[in-house]
């Protein structure tokens, strides 16, 4: 038999062009969203509709003395004006935030940061509605800011959460990992320690879209429906009938296309309940959309950790052990997105891709007058601050033995008959192969080559960098025992349908913000039961019509709702085999599977395809007993540990010696995500996040001056990189499936933004070794380079 | 979505009906062009025009025309133009090496040299280019037209000479032979504002030695050009050493303010590198440059 006829026999295996399955196929939702018919929030018109406007703080900490809306209540066009004196009679003024704090939704008390949420105009239309909001009068007491989080601790510092009872500092929480006496007895006999203090600075995730919601409350049968830009439909909607008193049957969360999220969606925003509120208080529906600035300057940013790191190694290079003690900054309010365990997310897995003796690791979370949030920018829960921290220690490590970064890390790389692998603060590795990678990633870069060109080059003055950074994430969390948010376990739902005809609907708990769930999702179901992904709708993003679970972020989709979705069709396909069994008269257990049908065990011309069983399903044959007049099944997938998706990142970097600027030349990324469902998908992450990477480690920093005003307000003031700041990027890649995960997928939608900034700045670093220089902080703008290249590197905060 | 303070708004047909229109409509109206700088300040609500005189349609002043020893070129063009014009790359590199450091293809196709020179950004490219190639500023009002030169049309950061009821339609730049030019910026990302750049333009005797020269820096806080700096270079052979006293000098010429962009001892630094570079540049170009 040729292999044209084999695929003839069956074609629901497919081909490489036409893949019923894993494979490169071009993703199901793209042709509306490039023929910019995509439906997000801001597309949402309802009858009847009224448009809020939000008045924010312009300063950072001040008492709120008195507020005026008389004359924006009587500007044409204003239905209401709330303020929080409004919300306190509600019961609404303060809101619980996902990590056991509460923030304001209104200011009552005090405004605590610039561009809180201080008053919300509802108008006939947004003009009317932004307009109005210069009509209020506030009368602001401003009081001295705490915005160094280097200080926020002293004694003399001004309390930001006179609110809280009994509070009479700036101090969130003290959080650690792994061993301290462990770690401090093998520092203190390692041959070579080095130490420096490594500035993760607040960046923003900044999605294309802003935060925004469309709240339509039906006061006869007392029901909502919120329409918002929200990576979590589901928490969303168990939070909103905690805070809101709304029973939960009685809410409808539709989460539409999502122009990017990052982590900024994670978080219920005052914004959302302000629209609910609005609709509440005036019987119509009310949209809130934000603008650029105040998702610049009020939404959730992500890291601001002042990381004190310091690493152990014998003298020929094997790395014994890490340590840190790191500054948390979380704003005004402690509204981190977290697993309610892990209040510094998974920083904890700082000891990175090494075999390490001990660890330990301590995190102090401090209020300051900056806006709340450290959720987010695809981070993993702080997985990116981890690995930023060890990779640029270990190439401190390998400077300080002047020995190769890259022969230092293959040194140390956690070998593949050590997995799984469990690590000195927690961690259960559950697979990988890192040398590898590592070595796929030199090969690719031509590594030595590159060394001998730089050598050439600083011989002639030229500032050329090669860096490198191995990362380990641990994302898709949770197991629920261990992992919750709010009391909701980190689980995923997906339900599945197959029509009489043999067309199927996926329904997921996850929802994309760009991912391509639409594709992805359609090519598992494809690959385990034989449809095509074309004749797979998956639904994601409404209550309604989805089953619970937790939502994307942290790269959870694939890792939690994926292997949903794998185990929904083999539970549906399992259905399928005793239908077909009553279909062709034989018994279950003597029938096989290809992909697509059932046929009797040695005579493959007697069975029954996927379409022609749902038809039986539904149709008029004699079902066995106990099996239902459907292809219909459900599942709730808890992970039994996380996945550890990993990669070998290589960055060169020219530096310009008379101007300090940086190019980066080109990048190699190697990844491992385990089993790949759509490599173009993948690569499409890969490339983004490395995008991304660029844009913190060279240009991003959301700063604040002395007085707490926010100094990246805009896109004038906060840089999103470009086409033209990134090299054609070459990726990679190697294949270790996770053996803990129904397809061994390990999710890829943070990889590249935690792995490129070490990569970066080490070539950065690299660069400007000539200069003695071991470390800068990110990020490397011309005249901080230049700074660093005049033997004054300074942190940036 | 970020929305400007209420506002009418009309279309001139003519360059005369824009002007009574100005007149009309009094101080607070403002003439829109590409609208790359007046429309995000009319967003944060930094910039409340009452009126829009939006201008777009003048298709009279989007022109690049030739005539004897004077290139002119018509308020209304647009950066892309004028960084796709073969004769400007010949003529006046420097104006093609600014206009690829110009924002964006997105920007430059909308961006005109008027409403670059018009907003008077002290970081702003064209203004600099301008004074190094000593152009001229035509404007034309309710009386007529008058012609200015850049160091009288440009009065300051954001203030130009243009009046309230004036517009400005031309800018001549003159044609000098043996000349060459360049610019050269440095900026955190592509399309943000320099954190600082330099230009310069060179014209060189029959001996080789420089006839004329001009250096410009753009936000350093430098009005004019770096009159020092031409003065000792002036009737010298270019050269390695002139030009490190020249940089030496626009260094200390400038004035520049610390910002996000960068503190004030690493501006001055770039106001000395790039004047180095745009010297050498403009001096191998003049070089090369066999007429006008």
């Amino acid at each position: 038999m040729t292999i044209i006829e084999e695929r003839a026999a069956n074609p629901a295996a497919g081909d490489e062009n036409r893949p019923i399955g894993y494979g490169r196929i071009q993703r199901k939702e793209d042709p509306r969203f490039v023929r910019g018919k995509g439906h997000y929030v801001d597309d949402i018109v309802l009858p009847g509709m009224l448009h809020g406007a939000i008045l924010r703080s312009p300063v950072a900490h001040a008492r709120l003395v008195s507020i005026d809306t008389s004359a924006a209540l009587a500007h044409p066009g204003v239905v209401a004006v709330i303020t929080g004196q409004d919300l306190l009679g509600l019961k609404l003024a303060w809101a619980p935030t996902l990590s056991a704090d509460v923030q304001a939704v209104l200011a009552t008390d005090k405004v605590r940061f610039q561009g809180q949420e201080v008053a919300f105009v509802i108008a006939e239309d947004r003009y009317a509605a932004r307009d109005a909001l210069e009509l209020i009068e506030v009368d602001y007491d401003v009081l001295p800011p705490v915005i160094d989080v280097r200080t926020a601790l002293d004694p003399g510092a001004p309390v930001i959460r006179d609110d809280l009872e009994g509070r009479t500092d700036n101090h969130i929480f003290d959080w650690e990992a792994g061993n301290s006496a462990e770690t401090d007895a093998v520092f203190a006999s390692a041959d070579v320690v080095v130490s420096q203090e490594v500035v993760y600075p607040r960046v923003h995730p900044a999605p294309m879209e802003t935060c925004g919601a469309v709240a339509d409350f039906e006061p006869i049968e007392g029901a909502l429906t919120l329409y918002e830009t929200s990576q979590a439909p589901h928490a969303h909607r168990t939070l909103f009938a905690i805070v809101s008193g709304i029973p939960e049957h009685k809410i409808r969360i539709v989460s539409p296309d999502i122009g990017g999220g990052f982590g900024n969606k994670v978080g219920i925003y005052p914004g959302y309940i302000l629209a609910v509120v609005g609709s509440i208080v005036t019987g119509r529906p009310v949209k809130w959309m934000e603008d650029r600035s105040e998702n610049l300057m009020s939404t959730s940013f992500a890291r601001d950790y002042i990381m004190q790191g310091e690493i152990a190694a014998t003298k020929d290079g094997k790395i014994l052990a890490v340590r840190s003690t790191v500054l948390a900054d979380h704003g005004a309010f402690n509204a981190t997105a977290q697993p309610t365990k892990y209040p510094a997310g998974f920083f904890h897995i700082f000891t990175g891709s090494y075999d390490l003796q001990a660890a330990h690791c301590k995190v102090t979370g401090v209020y300051t007058n900056k806006a709340p949030g450290g959720v987010a920018y695809a981070c993993s829960f702080r997985v990116t601050e981890a690995v930023y921290l060890v990779e640029r220690l270990v190439d401190m490590l390998a400077h300080k033995l002047e020995m190769d970064p890259a022969k230092l890390r293959l040194m140390n790389l956690i070998k593949p008959e050590q997995f799984p692998y469990k690590n000195k603060t927690g961690w259960e590795y559950d697979s990988g192969n890192y040398e590898q990678a590592l070595r796929k990633s030199m090969e690719m870069a031509g590594y030595d080559d590159l060394r001998r060109e730089q050598q050439e080059k600083r011989a002639r003055g030229e500032l050329m960098g090669i860096g490198i950074s191995f990362f380990t994430e641990t994302v898709g969390a949770g197991p629920r025992k261990h992992m919750d948010i709010v009391g909701l376990g980190m689980a995923d739902g997906a339900e599945l349908r197959i029509h009489p005809t043999g067309k199927a609907v996926v329904r997921i708990s996850v929802q994309s913000q760009g991912q391509g769930h639409e594709t992805t999702f359609a090519q598992i179901v494809a690959e385990e039961i034989g449809i095509p992904p074309e004749d797979i709708d998956v639904v994601h993003g409404d209550t309604d019509q989805t089953p619970f679970g937790l939502g994307t972020y942290g790269s959870r989709s694939t890792p939690v709702s994926g292997a949903a979705v794998a185990l929904v069709a083999r539970k549906v396909r399992e259905k399928a085999k005793f239908i077909a069994a009553a279909m062709l008269e034989a018994r279950p257990e003597d029938l096989e599977w290809e992909k697509g049908r059932w046929f009797v065990k040695g005579d493959p011309s007697v069975g029954k395809t996927m379409a022609e069983i749902a038809m039986g399903a539904h149709g008029t044959v004699t079902l066995p007993e106990g099996i239902d007049g459907n292809l219909d099944a459900e599942v709730t997938y808890d992970p039994p540990n996380l996945t550890f998706p990993f990669g070998a990142y290589i960055c060169v970097v020219d530096v310009d010696p008379g101007t300090g600027h940086v190019t980066v030349r080109r990048f190699i990324a190697v990844d491992d995500c385990g089993t790949r469902i759509n490599p173009m998908i993948i690569e499409g992450q890969v490339h983004g996040g490395l995008t991304d990477g660029v844009g913190m480690a060279l240009m991003q920093f959301i700063e604040f001056d002395k007085e707490g005003n926010n100094l990246g307000g805009t896109f004038m003031d906060y840089l999103i990189p470009t086409a033209l700041e990134v090299p054609d990027w070459e990726t990679g890649f190697t294949v270790t499936p996770s053996p803990h995960h129904p397809i061994g997928a390990k999710g890829i939608g943070e990889s590249a933004t935690v792995g490129s900034p070490p990569a970066i700045v080490n070539a950065v670093v690299d660069a400007l070794a000539p200069f003695g220089i071991t470390h800068m902080d990110m990020p490397c703008t011309p005249a901080r380079v230049w700074e660093a290249m005049q033997g004054r590197p300074r942190p940036p905060i | 979505m970020q929305i400007p303070a209420s506002f009418d708004y009309v279309r001139a047909s003519t360059v005369d009906d824009a002007i009574s229109l100005l007149e009309r409509h009094g101080p607070e109206s403002r003439v829109v062009a590409g609208g790359h700088s007046l429309l995000p300040m009319m967003k944060l609500r930094l910039a409340r025009p009452e009126w829009l005189i939006d201008i777009n349609e003048l298709f009279e002043l989007d022109f690049v025309l030739r005539d004897a020893n004077t290139l002119r070129v018509g308020a209304m063009t647009r950066h892309a133009t004028l960084l796709e014009s073969p004769e400007i790359a010949r003529l006046f590199p420097i104006v093609a090496d600014a206009e690829r450091v110009i924002a964006d293809p997105t920007v430059r196709n909308r961006g005109t040299i008027g409403g670059s020179l018009c907003q008077a950004d002290p970081a702003e490219d064209l203004s600099t280019v301008c004074k190094v190639l000593r152009a001229e500023a035509v404007i034309r009002g309710p009386g007529g037209e008058r012609v200015l030169s850049m160091h009288d049309f440009h009065k300051g950061p954001y203030e130009t000479a243009v009046a309230h009821n004036e517009l400005l339609v031309e800018v001549r730049f003159p044609i000098r032979p043996h000349s060459g030019s360049a610019y050269e910026k440095v900026e955190r990302r592509v399309g943000d504002w320099a954190v600082v750049a330099a230009g310069a333009a060179v014209s060189l005797a029959s001996d080789g030695t420089i006839d004329d020269v001009t250096i410009g820096l753009t936000a350093v806080g430098i009005e004019g050009t770096v009159t020092e700096a031409e003065t000792l270079l002036r009737g010298h052979r270019p050269g390695e050493e002139l030009f490190v006293a020249a940089g030496r000098l626009a260094a200390l010429a400038s004035d520049p303010v610390a910002d996000q962009r960068g503190p004030v001892d690493y501006k001055r630094h770039l106001a000395d590198e790039l004047t180095r570079r745009v010297l050498r540049r403009a001096a191998a170009r003049a070089g090369e440059a066999q007429e006008g």
